[in-house]
């Protein structure tokens, strides 16, 4: 049932729906844009806000495999994000799928215990880099995916706990107990009822986990040097440098952008549940 | 049957691996930098003398502290009140039925699911002083008369900062609430509608209960996440001009790494983790008591 509008409102609802639209279009559309422009456009006084010529050439320097190219770099770099997030995903939910079933399936008496693991996880970072670093150091295990996958185990086998625990909540224990009934073992259960129930939840926690690790960057600026750096390091290296063109940041940004911006078009229906259990980044 | 004790303990077991993952990377940490902050310890090691107090002493006393505090306050502030008014503007908005309406809630999700760190470099780039399109925005429409450096003037670089961190993070705060908006049962607000009531008091009896739940998780959740803001500032001035823009998580890596002072840098830290705490304690708090709100 709809109110009927009066056309003043009408008028007022569509500025504002287009002023919004343009607010988050905008900067995007400009991070697009210097990425196909030629150098000169882009720095040209009055500024031209549409390319003369369309130039795709940054999209071929990026990802040329031409030995100590910039293109080179960035691919490692990708490769890195694609290695550590992958693993540190992969390792969280292996963590994570036990954890959040055993506190679901315990009628609310661990679920202090969740709590107390998710108040820890956001805690500042900085607390806990400094020993962090002492230990890498010492065991020579700076500069390497694995330690930073490692390290990101922390953040996300929380988060994708916290998920999983509700999502558990909703698979009837009634499947599992007949299940038990006919003699099933605690690990068939889980392979064989709980988990497929539970998959598309299982999917959108990995991929929330994914995300919270293709973004971190505080853990991979102290961590990572030259071979290890991650995606968000090489593109602050490249901005923070003297890198003359603009166009080449952009492109850069524009392809590190494209795996999460994809993720996050498929996660659009459970998006609430995750940004409630902290799956933000600051 | 199983008896209640082996359910208590495969209970346990199962929690088990990641209790171990929490204790080895976040409590071992954080215990062994409460133990730092009472020496003198530098990052790459040397010898390392026990000092007491004194580096929460010389932190508490410095001006420079409160200043960065100031800082990393006003940064809370500006922007987590500014994502909180548009976020929820766009939440009322999107509430509506318009032309578009899928497309721009669809749009929300490029600012949030963009890299933090690329959000940073894209308004860096933006913002550039020679030729970015802020600069040439604000000319073409006559709104300023010379192209500035907005990153590089004390006055401007803070707020030039919150800027690009309420772009990226108003859609968190509009889509929580928006889904929140939508929880309101139809036949309440029809009900509300017959009942004669205006469009105010229809908002305040009616969508205001169902919204303020939520919507004080979404905003918790944002000034828990701000006051550790380090990545935006690191890549847009990295805490300059003139320490403007350093807020506290600046200041520990400058102490800690930059200046390897990591028991001065650990001291800082810990000030900052009994802050965070309070925080977090309420936030854990809301959750607890809305059990978990979808």
């Amino acid at each position: 049932m709809m109110e009927r509008r009066s056309l003043p409102f009408s008028i007022f609802l569509y500025a504002n729906a287009i002023v919004l639209g343009i607010f988050i279009v905008a900067p995007l559309l400009w991070l697009v844009i210097m990425s196909i422009s030629d150098t000169n456009d882009l720095t040209t006084v009055p500024l031209r806000w549409l390319p003369q010529t369309l130039d795709l050439h940054r999209y071929g320097e990026l990802t040329s495999t031409v030995a100590n190219s910039v293109g080179a770099a960035f691919l490692q770099a990708m490769r890195n994000s694609l290695l550590v997030a992958g693993m540190a995903t992969i390792a969280a939910l292996a963590v994570a799928i036990p954890a959040a079933w055993s506190v679901s399936r315990a009628d609310g008496k661990l679920d202090v215990s969740l709590y107390g693991i998710i108040a820890t996880y956001m805690l500042p970072p900085v607390a806990l880099v400094v020993p962090i670093y002492f230990a890498l150091s010492a065991l020579g295990a700076l500069n390497s995916v694995f330690s930073l996958a490692i390290v990101y185990l922390s953040i996300l086998a929380p988060f994708t706990t916290w998920l999983l625990k509700s999502n558990f909540d909703h698979v009837p224990v009634e499947i599992e107990k007949a299940a038990m009934i006919d003699g099933a073992r605690l690990d068939q259960i889980l392979r064989r009822v709980t988990l497929p129930l539970a998959a598309p939840a299982l999917t959108t926690a990995g991929l929330f986990a994914f995300l919270l690790a293709w973004d971190e960057f505080f853990y991979a600026l102290l961590f990572t040097a030259k071979d290890s750096k991650t995606l968000p390091v090489f593109i602050a290296d490249l901005a923070g440098g003297r890198v003359a063109d603009y166009g080449l940041i952009a492109t850069a940004g524009v392809l590190a952008s494209l795996p999460p911006v994809l993720i996050g078009f498929f996660l659009q229906k459970s998006l609430v549940s995750g940004l409630t259990a902290g799956g933000v980044k600051g | 049957m199983m008896t209640g004790r082996w359910m208590t303990l495969r209970s346990w077991l199962l929690l088990a691996p990641l209790l171990a993952v929490m204790t080895f990377i976040i409590g071992w940490p954080l215990a062994k930098t409460i133990g730092v902050s009472f020496t003198d310890a530098k990052l790459l090691g040397g010898a390392v003398n026990w000092v007491g107090v004194d580096n929460f002493s010389r932190v508490l006393t410095s001006a420079a502290f409160y200043s960065v505090v100031w800082t990393t306050i006003k940064f809370v502030l500006v922007s987590v009140s500014a994502e909180f008014v548009i976020g929820l503007a766009a939440a009322l908005l999107l509430d509506q039925q318009f032309v578009g309406r899928n497309l721009l809630r669809a749009l929300m999700i490029l600012p949030w699911a963009l890299p933090t760190v690329v959000n940073a470099t894209m308004w860096r780039l933006i913002y550039n002083p020679d030729f970015g399109a802020f600069n040439a925005m604000l000319t073409q429409l006559g709104l300023i008369d010379a192209y500035r450096s907005w990153l590089g003037e004390p006055s401007s670089a803070l707020y030039a900062i919150c800027l690009a961190d309420v772009w990226k993070n108003f859609p968190l705060v509009t889509l929580i609430a928006l889904a929140a908006l939508q929880s309101v049962p139809r036949e309440l607000r029809a009900a509300a509608v017959m009942d004669g009531a205006g469009p105010w008091s229809r908002f305040r009896a009616v969508v205001l209960p169902f919204l303020i739940g939520p919507l004080t998780v979404a905003i918790v959740l944002r000034i828990i996440e701000a006051f550790k803001v380090f990545d935006i500032i690191w890549v847009m001035t990295r805490g300059g001009p003139a320490n403007s823009t350093k807020t506290v998580s600046m200041l520990v890596y400058e102490q800690a790494f930059a200046f390897q002072k990591a028991g001065l840098g650990g001291s800082v830290a810990l000030v900052m983790v009994l802050v965070s705490s309070l925080l977090i304690a309420g936030y854990v708090g809301l959750l607890r008591r809305q059990g978990e709100f979808r």
